[in-house]
């Protein structure tokens, strides 16, 4: 909402400029997006004038030379392009030393050899209007050269741009940011520009309304008949233009200075084109069509309100007029429609349209039928005074069927609940002050006020809280002290879990990965980039009915995809060694319920080299499956669960290198390297390491606190052992079968070297075993070691296993 | 005897005096006190002497052994010592050559980093952390938050819908409603956590993350709220911060009010070079979130979990991370944070 200094000062000026007032109502609840400046940047040397003689240009047919009178001793000799000026005319001119709206300042000039001392103006030079034709002539009206072009037009206002909340459109009307202004400054208000009516009620003869549907609120309508259409005067033009809205006709034109000022929309009907004369408002029906002001046909619906004559609909109800029925130039009789729609109903309008004007942006915030009176009265008046119109006797006023809300609600305002909700006291008569002031009755009660609500804020103050929001706004909440909460029932700390949530994304962070923050969408295509067979899960998606574009059409159920693409930005932009993980929800759909399991997983990629390279190592190592199994580990080690990996498949994994994550004997996700040809659709030529868990689960199979091991009193027996496999043994099972033997005795088994060469068979391999043997309870003889290393032995040659010397 | 054994000392002294290497010297102890030197012979040889020259000459040889074991071994040290010193300052590296690498670092995103921190501030306030689901139903969204059923935020234009009542979160405020169906008053509870809105440019992502406070209790005031965001910014922004309440409208609260924090950048929106500042459009103050006291509306939907209206009452606040980093690292454009480009990574 633009709202023009200039505008708002016939109604209430208080001593502050336009910035400290921005600042003012910003602390009071009217957010003020800028301070915008319209028109010339000052008004010095802008003067009228008068054009005492205007004479062909010596060498431009399209110039005139003109002597203006400036009111000083000589007249000023000024060229002019207008091709309608002519002696005699009163005008607006620029002086040498003027500055324009787009900053250039005049100076003295010579046109094809002739002096210039100024410019005689147009509107469009000065903002204040559209007329391009020629330069702008002034009614007489005893103007006398010489004086000050502004003291006439409004050639100069700053402009508040106001962000006016969806709860006070009665703050979309100059007059009703007046009375908040007034309000918040105590600058008083001058009365309401609708009080005097210049029409009557009772019934009119030429014009008749029915009003079919409860979606219409209250419908007013006047005639008025001998109107002259025409341009608007300069004043009416210039504040329309400040205020951001173009000038069209002066019939036009004041349905929307109205709708500016009262902030009530308004349509004027060329009375002469309402088929019959009457005015039907109803639902629309399947079929109807409408061609509206802006030359669009619209179809509508039966959600949709429309105005239908004799001929059909006509205008589309609080949204925009028709064409067929449209003020023009030979326009005599009007039918004014002042008219009041049910705001959800003009909202879904004009979104199904995609159409929003000044007039739906109005209604659909829910206006009270109250105000269709006074925008009705303001109206008339106008269009009395500025063209010419004679107002036909009488008031159209029609109620919906279902009867008109008038409520008045009364609210008591306790003394008591205002300190208590607020932390601090207000006055009961500050408090009366600022209701009144606001346009609330106010009225004694023994605990506080009775408070009647006015009608233009019937939908937005129903309770006490709102009062108390209306008092404490307007005092300033911004005085209230800074006070912490007294109740000592607050003990704050972060859950287990959270705690092992953080602790995971930092081992990882520690590991040298860094976290990204990928899109919780997937493409629908993903999962046939992943080469996920149907019936996947991971294929079952929850779907975005209205995604923002394909790539974002459903919700992830695996972290790989986002993990690709960050790998793929960051390879594809010079940086070829990438190690990075994410932490967030997969979404799973649950048959049968409204909404999805959202698992906390965790995602690992790493390609390229795992170092960078330096002198010592100018070729580190390259990310492999066990550079990721490395990174499993310190992370599965660091919340200390159990776990193990066995050899698993995954559609989009190396069919060599993929495992499965398990936790306390459960799967919890998949560790590979991606297939090279997945990996190459992300344009990664690299090895690609990845794994994938379900962190909530992990975090499930957390045992409780590390119980102390006693390692002081007996001492430890390490003993190496090496052992020759065929290839087909993995080294988990290698282990297991080393436990299994070892017994409570083998405190840890651990594989710390393998070898494949001439030494041993081709289809064999040595794995290097660092056992620890130790017993909580006594120290452990030669004996016993002996013992339970040959049971180890031959537990060993049953899985093909020989020791190796 | 005894003059032999004097002049194998002063001779032995001589030697070990003369030895200009731990070598040398190693030679002069063999000469000397090694298996075949005379000295030890004619010790090993006293029990072959008349018995009246064995206490004498053994005392002797024994003394002039002792004298040259600990003239090697002083002159030992001194030679070694400065050997090491030599050979040290042959072994010279060039002290200009990069270090070994360490393992890279890694680290948390900023949006992670930023969110840690304001928990950690909550946390210290005596707030619990609860997170939601972001597949969130439309009552727990906008119904039990007070939207009118017209309101625009429910449009498809604005909010991304999986079903008919079934929205991505478009706040984290709809576990206001879900924590106080869980738990009875007294409540102080943050939730941090994804949303998601149709929304794209500069300063908007479809996708960015918010942190909802909420705290209620029988007397929990405005002023209350005031004080605790007044905390926040201190911790977050450094202690000299203020902050300022603006009136302002939203469903679920009432009174609703927009916060400003006094501007770090600048002193009343002139920065130290003199130019009117960037961050507060020189304003002095920029706004970081939106607060209220909770709707009495939205205790109604609550009432039979211990939440009436009339004798319960609290705040609730919502920031959105990506602002208070973006505020706080001067990041330029808030789609950087899901490129994810490393080399915006690693600068934090």
């Amino acid at each position: 909402m633009r709202v023009p200094l200039e505008w708002l000062h016939e109604y209430v000026r208080p001593d502050l400029d336009a910035s400290a007032l921005a600042e003012r109502l910003a602390l009071t609840g009217t957010e003020v997006e800028r301070v915008a400046h319209h028109g010339v940047p000052s008004a010095e040397h802008f003067t009228i004038g008068k054009v005492l003689s205007a004479e062909q240009h010596p060498d431009a047919d399209r110039l005139r030379v003109c002597t203006v009178d400036l009111g000083d001793a000589e007249p000023a000799q000024i060229v002019c392009g207008a091709p309608n000026v002519a002696a005699g005319q009163t005008v607006a001119v620029a002086q040498p030393g003027a500055v324009m709206p787009d900053g250039t300042r005049l100076r003295n000039a010579k046109l094809r050899g002739v002096e210039s001392a100024g410019m005689i103006l147009s509107e469009p030079e000065l903002e204040i209007g559209v007329e391009r034709a020629g330069i702008m002539v002034l009614p007489e009206d005893g103007l006398v050269p010489g004086t000050p072009l502004a003291d006439v037009l409004p050639i100069a206002t700053d402009v508040l741009e106001l962000e006016v909340t969806p709860n006070r459109p009665d703050c979309l009307g100059v007059y009703g940011v007046a009375r908040e202004v007034h309000a918040a400054t105590g600058a008083p208000l001058a009365p309401a520009p609708w009080l005097e009516d210049p029409g009557a009620d009772g019934a009119v003869a030429d014009a008749a309304v029915e009003v079919q549907t409860d979606r219409c609120k209250r419908f007013m309508a006047r005639v008025l008949e001998d109107v002259r259409v025409g341009p608007s005067p300069a004043w009416l033009k210039a504040r329309l233009m400040a205020a951001g809205q173009r000038p069209i006709s002066n019939v036009v034109d004041v349905t929307n200075y109205v709708m500016l000022l009262a902030g009530q929309p308004l349509h004027a009907f060329d009375l002469d084109r309402v088929g019959g004369g009457r005015l039907v408002v109803r639902d629309g029906q399947p079929g109807d069509e409408l061609e509206t002001l802006d030359g669009e046909l619209r179809r509508l619906d039966p959600d949709m309100v429309v105005i239908c004559d004799a001929d059909g609909p006509t205008s589309l109800a609080g949204v925009m007029g028709g064409a067929r029925s449209e003020v023009h130039e030979g326009t005599s009789r009007v039918l004014l429609e002042s008219a009041v729609w049910d705001g959800p109903n003009i909202q879904r309008t004009s979104t199904r349209l995609a159409l929003r004007s000044e007039a739906s942006a109005r209604y659909e915030k829910g206006l009270a039928p109250e105000q269709a009176q006074d925008a009705l009265a303001l109206a008339t008046r106008l269009l009395i005074e500025l063209c010419g119109a004679r107002v036909a006797p009488g008031t159209i006023d029609v109620d919906p069927p279902g009867g008109r809300d008038t409520s008045n609600a009364v609210i008591r305002l306790r003394d008591a609940r205002v300190s208590g909700l607020l932390g601090a006291p207000i006055a009961r008569e500050r408090s009366a002050e600022i209701l009144s002031a606001l346009g609330f009755l106010v009225d004694q009660a023994d605990d506080g006020l009775d408070v009647t609500v006015p009608p233009f804020r019937r939908n937005d103050v129903t309770r006490e809280a709102d009062l108390i929001e209306e008092v404490a706004r307007i005092d300033g909440v911004d005085k209230l002290p800074a006070t912490l909460p007294a109740s000592g029932h607050a003990v704050g700390r972060l859950t287990p879990a959270q705690k092992l949530k953080r602790l995971a994304a930092d081992t990882l962070a520690g590991a040298g990965l860094h976290e990204a923050v990928g899109w919780s969408w997937s493409a629908g295509e993903l999962a046939d980039r992943l080469r996920l067979p149907a019936g996947d899960p991971r294929r079952a998606a929850v779907l975005v009915e209205n995604p923002m574009s394909a790539e974002h059409a459903q919700m992830r159920t695996t972290l790989l995809g986002s993990l690709l693409d960050v790998a793929c930005r960051n390879v594809t932009h010079g940086t070829p060694d990438v190690a990075i993980f994410e932490a967030g929800a997969v979404y799973r759909p649950i048959a049968g319920e409204p909404l999805p399991a959202e698992p906390f997983t965790v995602g690992v990629l790493l390609t390229g080299a795992v170092r960078a390279p330096s002198w010592r190592e100018p070729a580190p190592p390259e990310a492999d499956f066990f550079a990721a199994k490395g990174v499993l580990a310190r992370l599965l080690d660091a919340v200390r669960v159990e776990w193990s990996v066995i050899e698993g498949s995954e559609p989009f994994l190396h069919p060599g290198r993929a495992a499965a994550v398990l936790v306390a004997g459960s799967p919890v996700g998949w560790l590979g390297e991606l297939h090279p040809s997945i990996a190459a659709e992300w344009e990664l030529t690299s090895a690609v390491a990845a794994f994938e868990v379900d962190l909530d689960a992990v975090i499930a199979a957390v045992p409780g606190p590390v119980r102390y091991e006693d390692y002081t009193s007996f001492p430890e027996v390490r003993q190496d052992l090496a052992v020759v496999v065929p290839q087909t043994a993995a080294a988990a099972q290698v282990v297991a079968a080393v436990r299994a033997a070892g017994g409570p005795l083998l405190a840890s088994v651990e594989v710390f070297d393998v070898y494949r060469g001439a030494q041993i068979g081709d289809d064999e391999v040595s794995l290097a075993l660092r056992l620890a043997f130790r017993s909580p309870e006594r120290t452990l003889t030669d004996d016993e070691v002996t013992e339970r290393r040959a049971a180890i032995e031959s537990a060993l040659a049953e899985i093909g296993g020989r020791i190796r010397a | 005897m005894i003059e032999r054994i004097e002049q194998l000392r002063a001779e032995g002294e001589a030697a070990i005096a003369a030895a200009a290497t731990t070598d040398a010297l190693e030679q002069a102890r063999i000469h000397y006190l090694g298996r075949r030197a005379e000295l030890p012979n004619m010790l090993r040889g006293v029990a072959q002497l008349p018995p009246e020259q064995r206490g004498p000459v053994g005392k002797a040889a024994n003394v002039a052994r002792k004298a040259l074991e600990r003239l090697i071994e002083q002159r030992d040290a001194a030679l070694a010592g400065a050997e090491l010193e030599q050979k040290l300052a042959e072994d010279r590296i060039d002290v200009t050559l990069p270090g070994a690498p360490l393992p890279p670092a890694g680290g948390l995103h900023l949006l992670t980093q930023t969110r840690r921190e304001i928990e950690d501030v909550f946390v210290g306030l005596g707030y619990t952390v609860a997170e939601g689901p972001e597949v969130e139903r439309v009552y727990y969204n906008f119904d039990a938050l007070n939207h009118d059923p017209a309101h625009p935020a429910r449009l498809r234009t604005d909010t991304f819908y999986v079903a008919d009542d079934v929205v991505l979160r478009t706040h984290t405020s709809p576990m206001q409603v879900r924590a106080m169906e869980h738990q009875p008053p007294p409540i102080f509870l943050i939730v941090p956590g994804r949303v998601y809105r149709r929304d794209s440019d500069a300063t908007h992502t479809p996708q960015f993350h918010q942190i909802e406070g909420l705290a209620v209790d029988e007397d929990i005031t405005l002023a209350d709220l005031k004080g605790t965001l007044l905390a926040f910014a201190q911790a977050i922004f450094g202690d000299e911060r203020q902050v300022r309440l603006r009136p302002h409208f939203f469903p679920f609260t009432e009174p609703s009010v927009e916060v400003d924090v006094s501007c770090f950048n600048c002193t009343d929106g002139v920065t130290r070079d003199g130019a009117r500042c960037p961050l507060c459009k020189g304003t002095g103050w920029i706004e970081i979130l939106g607060a209220g006291m909770v709707d009495p509306n939205v205790f109604a939907y609550v009432r039979d979990h211990g939440y009436d209206p009339e004798r319960i009452q609290g705040f609730a606040f919502g920031m959105g991370v990506e602002r208070i980093a973006f505020l706080k690292h001067g990041v330029s454009d808030l789609r950087l944070f899901y490129d994810n480009d490393l080399r915006f990574l690693e600068q934090f």
